[in-house]
């Protein structure tokens, strides 16, 4: 294998300010963009600040902007870019900059405290659970979140809205939901919650979060649409309003 | 005054580490209504659980109805030659049932048999199909299901906070030291109570499974305070990690790709592992290929060699490879593609697909795959009481990957995860009984918190001193290589040297930048774990004089009786080590019967 040398644009500073800086490392191969950035901290910036843990695009820690696109650095190669094709990292938008290519997502965790917790009806006489497994599916999808969030980062009702933030859960969060509203056996409601505090309402099902998401959950069309429908069903269906008004 | 100085919080019980284990000791210390703190070095629902692939072993029964806690007790302590702590084996396959359903109430989604119960698949040395699973991403499920309950309960979290040393008031716990990874800003923690869940050091390890936070961190908060460690020296290479391309050397290819229906092959085509087959377990393993391939249908068969506990195959695949019959790249082949439908590979192994397609250009449902053991687990790590999980220094606990005993000198593939929440669970318990009766005032000695701060702060004012990533790379081709899976006295030896050289090193190593998020920096500081234990591990290896499950030594290539009936005791005090052989404890009689029955 030839000794050639791969180039990378990565962003250096802090909520002050910063630049992008090129650094140039020896490429090996099979090379992922998370390779490099290692690569560049073993031999030329120490202090360059990223999250990594499983690089195997289990944990969802390296999310960052790689020319412009959300990705996992674990995930991306190097051999997807063509010869002497820039390469830009940038740390991902959405979320305030730390430092480096580490970002505050301390956003997503607050949302998560605020969810509904599931509450599951009575056991089965025998004292089992019982769950089929086409009954699970559908929220197994769900369980594959990584918890990467680049489906926030994408999400243009916060992405260049910080306003909206105090509103909106963001794509991550309606797949909870979603998964929460689907488990075989819960009884929760959380309708009101999804509708006024989750702020489902503000997506308007562009998609962008579906694209980017890693482990492939269609996250608009079998978490957020089931969702929104639930939410007409419960509150602008007539006959579900009238029934609303006479329990109360 | 030296107590304003720093950020402090109070608490009864502190768990540091938020894998399987910490979270669920912290939600039972936080059930138990003490004030309970959890912290971890990543963000929340990324530490090292989320990797766990197969499944979690329970003697459910749901699939084989024979199956039950004595059974799962006796595979467990044959898999770990025995060396086990009989008390924890018996607890863990008493009551890994009731964790995995107490996991389904609180939410995580296993995959269902047809009458809607739990499923469960086959693994290494387990007799019956026993692994509560979710396709083969179970960890994500268990960590996700704990992390929602934790967060659910409001139980305090410190995220990215790396705890650097325990602090002790005459003899007991009384605190805990430590930095916030995002400023740089030193962190004291007041408590009657620290559980250690921080996993094991196999990042010291050139290939290696684990990720960047298994630096042996709560064994060395344990041994810094004085506590024991036993069998250190036992390290598990788990049998299949990848092999190709470099960067991804050693990632996990999990068992369960074997437990469906995989099977190992060299280059020469052959399914090697019938000539490596044990006298130990011979009379439960198949010695034809139409009788293992009927195991996966009928357990009336005995079952596959494909399947016999990790350290075997680990050591299996290593000589095939030396003796020149590897994989192009150093490995050997591990083939599903020929054996089981490209539709049942993406259901049953959907993340070992995608991990191949994305990294290696390979389709695993159409080609082996090339893989070669990695460095995985350590079985060894803090002695513990196994019921409490006690640790020998009042008020410290430790559970999970970081306490020893459970596996013996070998783990068998998804009592890792069971593991974790059987032993959080008690020692949360025990961290918060034990806070509950604590009496006396605690006192931290400022003076001591002082001169922690100092050692921590010193690798910036080495100028232009080492790098430490050098010396971690340095330490990881001298683990790599002289103490890997087939290890000698002398080469061991000559470990002990490189270690020592790195230790003077790290006095002088320098990290460039501030205190906010700096990799470098936390490195260095990590570095002084990673030593600690390297040594640790050596020195226990040193002592083993014999052969057993994750400790092969070629200069004394069989198992010694004598050997069999003791733990390896590792201590430091005044930073020296001391080594001893202490008896295990002696099974009941009523447990021997279980071994006695069935030859």
């Amino acid at each position: 294998m030839a000794a050639t040398d791969v180039t990378m644009r990565v962003w250096r500073g802090d909520a002050a300010g910063g630049e992008f800086k090129e650094y140039r490392v020896p490429a090996q191969e099979g090379m992922v963009v998370l390779d490099v950035v290692h690569t560049i901290q073993a031999t030329q910036a120490p202090d360059l600040a990223v999250r990594w843990n499983c690089k195997a695009g289990k944990c969802g820690s390296c999310s960052a902007e790689i020319n412009g696109k959300p990705r996992l650095m674990c995930m991306t190669r190097m051999n997807t870019f063509q010869p002497g094709e820039p390469i830009t990292i940038a740390p991902v938008k959405t979320f305030p900059l730390i430092k480096d290519l580490v970002t505050d997502v301390s956003f997503n965790y607050e949302k998560a405290k605020a969810i509904p917790p599931l509450k599951l009806k009575p056991k089965e006489a025998d004292g089992t659970r019982r769950m089929f497994q086409e009954d699970v599916d559908r929220v197994q999808e769900f369980h594959k979140c990584i918890e990467c969030f680049l489906c926030q980062n994408v999400c243009h009702v916060i992405r260049d809205h910080e306003e909206n933030k105090q509103w909106f859960a963001g794509p991550r969060l309606f797949v909870r939901l979603a998964s929460l509203e689907m488990h075989p056996l819960d009884i929760a409601d959380r309708s009101e919650f999804i509708k006024d505090h989750a702020g489902l309402g503000f997506c308007n099902i562009t998609k962008c979060c579906t694209e980017v998401c890693p482990e492939n959950i269609h996250i608009t069309d079998n978490a957020i649409i089931p969702l929104k429908e639930r939410v007409v069903d419960e509150y602008f269906d007539p006959v579900m309003w009238l029934l609303r008004k006479l329990k109360k | 005054m030296a107590a304003d100085k720093y950020e402090t919080h109070e608490y009864d019980v502190v768990v540091i580490g938020a894998g399987g284990a910490g979270l669920r000791a912290a939600i039972e210390a936080s059930a138990q209504g003490v004030k309970t703190a959890l912290i971890c070095k990543s963000l929340l629902g990324k530490a090292h659980t989320v990797m766990a692939e197969g499944g979690i072993a329970a003697a459910l029964g749901n699939v084989y109805s024979e199956d039950n806690w004595q059974v799962h007790f006796r595979d467990t302590m044959r898999g770990g030659k025995m060396l086990n702590n009989w008390r924890m084996a018996q607890l863990h396959a008493q009551e890994a049932p009731d964790r995995v359903l107490e996991l389904e109430e609180w939410g995580a989604l296993f995959d269902r048999t047809p009458d809607g119960r739990i499923l469960q698949r086959d693994f290494g040395g387990h007799r019956y199909a026993r692994l509560a699973h979710v396709g083969d991403r179970t960890g994500l499920e268990m960590i996700r299901t704990l992390q929602q309950h934790a967060v659910h309960k409001g139980i305090d979290v410190y995220m990215e906070c790396n705890i650097q040393r325990l602090l002790i008031d005459g003899g007991r716990i009384c605190g805990a030291f430590g930095y916030w990874r995002e400023s740089g800003r030193f962190v004291l923690f007041k408590t009657k109570a620290v559980v250690v869940a921080t996993g094991g050091g196999g990042k010291a390890w050139k290939f290696t499974s684990n990720s960047w936070e298994y630096t042996g961190d709560g064994i060395t908060l344990a041994t810094d305070v004085g506590a024991d460690l036993i069998d250190i020296e036992m390290v598990q290479f788990h049998p299949t990690g990848m092999v190709w391309p470099p960067s991804v050397r050693g990632i996990l290819v999990t068992e369960g790709v074997r437990g469906d229906g995989g099977t190992l092959k060299n280059s020469e085509g052959k399914r090697f592992m019938f000539n490596y087959i044990p006298d130990f377990f011979k009379a439960e393993t198949a010695d034809s290929e139409k009788e293992a391939d009927a195991w996966y249908e009928d357990k009336k068969n005995r079952r596959t060699p494909d399947l016999l506990p990790r350290d075997e195959v680990a050591r299996a695949i290593n000589s095939e490879v030396k003796a020149g019959r590897g994989s192009p790249h150093g490995g050997v082949l591990l083939d599903i593609a020929s054996r089981r439908s490209p539709d049942y590979i993406k259901k049953r192994l959907p993340s070992m697909y995608h991990q191949f397609k994305e990294l290696a250009d390979v389709d695993i449902t159409k080609e082996a795959m090339e893989v070669g053991p990695t460095c995985h687990y350590f079985m060894g790590g803090v002695r513990v009481n196994a019921d409490t999980a006690a640790s020998t220094v009042p008020g410290l606990f430790a559970a999970g990957e970081v306490a020893a005993g459970l596996h013996g000198a070998n783990r068998l593939g998804g009592n890792s995860l069971s593991d974790l929440v059987v032993f959080g669970r008690r020692a949360g318990l025990s961290a918060a009984e034990y806070a509950k009766a604590s009496a006396g005032k605690l006192t931290i000695d400022l003076g001591q918190v002082e001169e922690v701060a100092n050692t921590l702060l010193a690798p910036f004012n080495n100028n232009g001193g080492e790098n430490p990533y050098t010396i971690h790379a340095n330490l990881q081709d001298c683990m790599q290589n002289l103490v890997g899976i087939i290890r000698t006295e002398k080469e061991l030896r000559q470990a002990l040297e490189e270690i020592e050289k790195l230790k003077q090193r790290l006095k002088r190593v320098s990290v460039e930048g501030h205190r906010q998020y700096n990799p470098g920096w936390h490195l260095a500081l990590d570095l002084h774990s990673l030593l600690s234990v390297s040594e640790a591990v050596t020195l226990a290896a040193i002592e083993r004089k014999e052969s057993r499950g994750g400790h092969t030594r070629e200069d004394y290539p069989d198992p010694d009786p004598k050997f069999g009936k003791v733990n390896i005791v590792i201590r430091k005090k005044n930073a020296e080590w001391s080594l001893a052989q202490e008896p295990l404890s002696e099974m009941p009689d009523d447990l021997k019967v279980l071994f006695e029955e069935k030859k």
